[in-house]
């Protein structure tokens, strides 16, 4: 009995050691940190350190949230994309290829937006095989989920602004920063909904 | 020399757009590529560059950088370069390899910071000196394994500041160190992309730097890996030998810590 209640008593203060020291969160220091040591560079303004709520969410939750608070703010993001005004979603497919290929745009080093980056992380077209897999195969994206006016919609949404989707999606939210206009992102669109494009032989 | 390395890459570019259909096989082709290359590593040139400087009498103070301490105490470098970054008393702060040269060129000599941090990368026309002297002390620990130290409590805060900054997402792109490196397996192109969260991949953040780049035809430190990759993060610019940059080396080189580093290298 008296042996028992020592070892119940060191459980306790075992358990009582491990709360005392709770793991501490870095992520005040590191971004206090990195605002002292960057600074704005061409058109990578200081501000692009700041989260949004979208970035604070992710950081916060390790790209994990809690569903209802992913779905409350996809549910905000998918609110505020803005749709052609002319109901029209496919541009052209070849001047969407060469978007697709174009990986400059939105850094220090850049004016401003100019490519969607889309090979670096995807594969696309089936001539292209120098392609990143970060991001799904888009190969056969319509002539697998079909031509339909849901499916030209999901993929105008989807790259204004994938976050509208999936909260921590590592894909950029090209609408949403205007990384790239509303006619380079209907390109884009019949480069992946055209029938007549590659990425659907 | 040069125009034999570029010939050369010109090749090797041709060559692994021709066969990038696998991509696995291309960057073994590509490894045994540096292998041959590495076997006469233009990264030496800069080494003895290095070894020059680091005992020429230069700066306001007319001095040489011999009494330099890289944690080892002065002029110790056989080493020293695979236990940094590390926590020096003497500024109370955790510096990685250049920043702590850096301190030690304002410090000895008498250079201005401003005049290091001016133009701190190398061109073809220019290699500042302090990549030339980083190259010259990474020689020096060629074949020894990583040790980064883990024992001051500013060396543990810092870890878990990396660690942390690795891993914040922000600026255009949502994007953080992470986005890239924080997955097995991953490609941009046909690049492959390490996971450094991961200690068996993390040897890969720091092998082969400072290394001869054969794109541009440069040498290059780890202080410019962690800019361009910003870069591409589309962050503002981090400051030349900042904490940040000092923290994010700790927390990748600490996770290589056990693996044999093989000295400056060649990269693509």
């Amino acid at each position: 009995m008296r042996l028992e209640s020592i070892g119940a008593l060191a459980l306790a203060a075992l358990l009582l050691a491990s709360c005392a020291t709770p793991q501490r969160d870095y992520g005040p220091d590191a971004l206090a940190m990195m605002k002292r040591d960057f600074h704005a560079r061409g058109i990578a303004g200081m501000d692009r350190l700041n989260e949004d709520s979208v970035q604070a969410t992710c950081n916060k939750y390790q790209d994990n949230p809690p569903e209802e608070v992913a779905a409350k703010l996809e549910k905000e993001e998918f609110t505020a994309i803005k749709w052609p005004a002319d109901g029209k979603l496919l541009g052209d497919w070849k001047a969407g290829e060469r978007i697709a290929q174009n990986g400059q745009g939105m850094a220090w080093s850049d004016k401003g937006g100019v490519g969607g980056s889309c090979y670096n992380c995807h594969q696309v077209g089936p001539r292209e095989s120098s392609f990143g897999t970060l991001g799904p195969s888009l190969y056969q994206f319509a002539k697998k989920r079909g031509y339909g006016a849901d499916i030209q919609r999901y993929a105008y949404g989807k790259i204004y602004n994938a976050k509208a989707y999936s909260l921590c999606s590592q894909m950029p939210r090209f609408g949403h920063v205007r990384a790239l206009t509303e006619q380079q992102m209907k390109d884009l669109t019949a480069l992946l909904m055209d029938p007549a494009s590659p990425v659907n032989q | 020399m040069r125009h034999a390395l570029v010939l050369g890459l010109a090749a090797a570019v041709s060559w692994l757009r021709a066969s990038a259909q696998a991509p696995d096989p291309t960057a073994a082709e590509f490894d045994k590529f540096r292998e041959v290359l590495e076997q006469d590593n233009p990264a030496e040139l800069f080494e003895v560059k290095g070894a020059e400087l680091w005992r020429a009498r230069r700066g306001p103070k007319n001095a040489s950088l011999e009494q330099c301490d890289l944690g080892l105490g002065p002029g110790v470098l056989k080493g020293a370069y695979a236990q940094l970054p590390r926590y020096f008393a003497d500024v109370d702060l955790v510096m990685d390899a250049e920043a702590r040269i850096v301190h030690c060129i304002m410090t000895l000599q008498g250079f201005t910071y401003a005049e290091l941090a001016k133009q701190p990368f190398s061109s073809l026309v220019r290699t500042p000196e302090p990549v030339s002297l980083v190259t010259y002390v990474a020689a020096q620990s060629r074949g020894m394994k990583f040790a980064s130290p883990q024992n001051h409590p500013k060396e543990r805060a810092t870890y878990e500041t990396g660690k942390a900054i690795f891993h914040y997402r922000a600026g255009a792109f949502d994007f953080s160190c992470a986005s890239c490196h924080g997955a097995d397996d991953k490609r941009i192109r046909t690049q492959p992309l390490p996971n450094f969260t991961k200690p068996e991949q993390a040897i890969r953040a720091v092998q082969g730097w400072p290394g001869y780049r054969m794109t541009g035809g440069v040498m290059h430190s780890l202080q410019w890996r962690m800019n361009d990759c910003y870069r591409q993060q589309r962050f503002p610019e981090p400051g030349y030998t900042s904490e940040t940059l000092s923290a994010l080396l700790a927390y990748l080189t600490v996770n290589a810590n056990g693996h044999v580093y093989r000295g400056p290298g060649i990269k693509r």
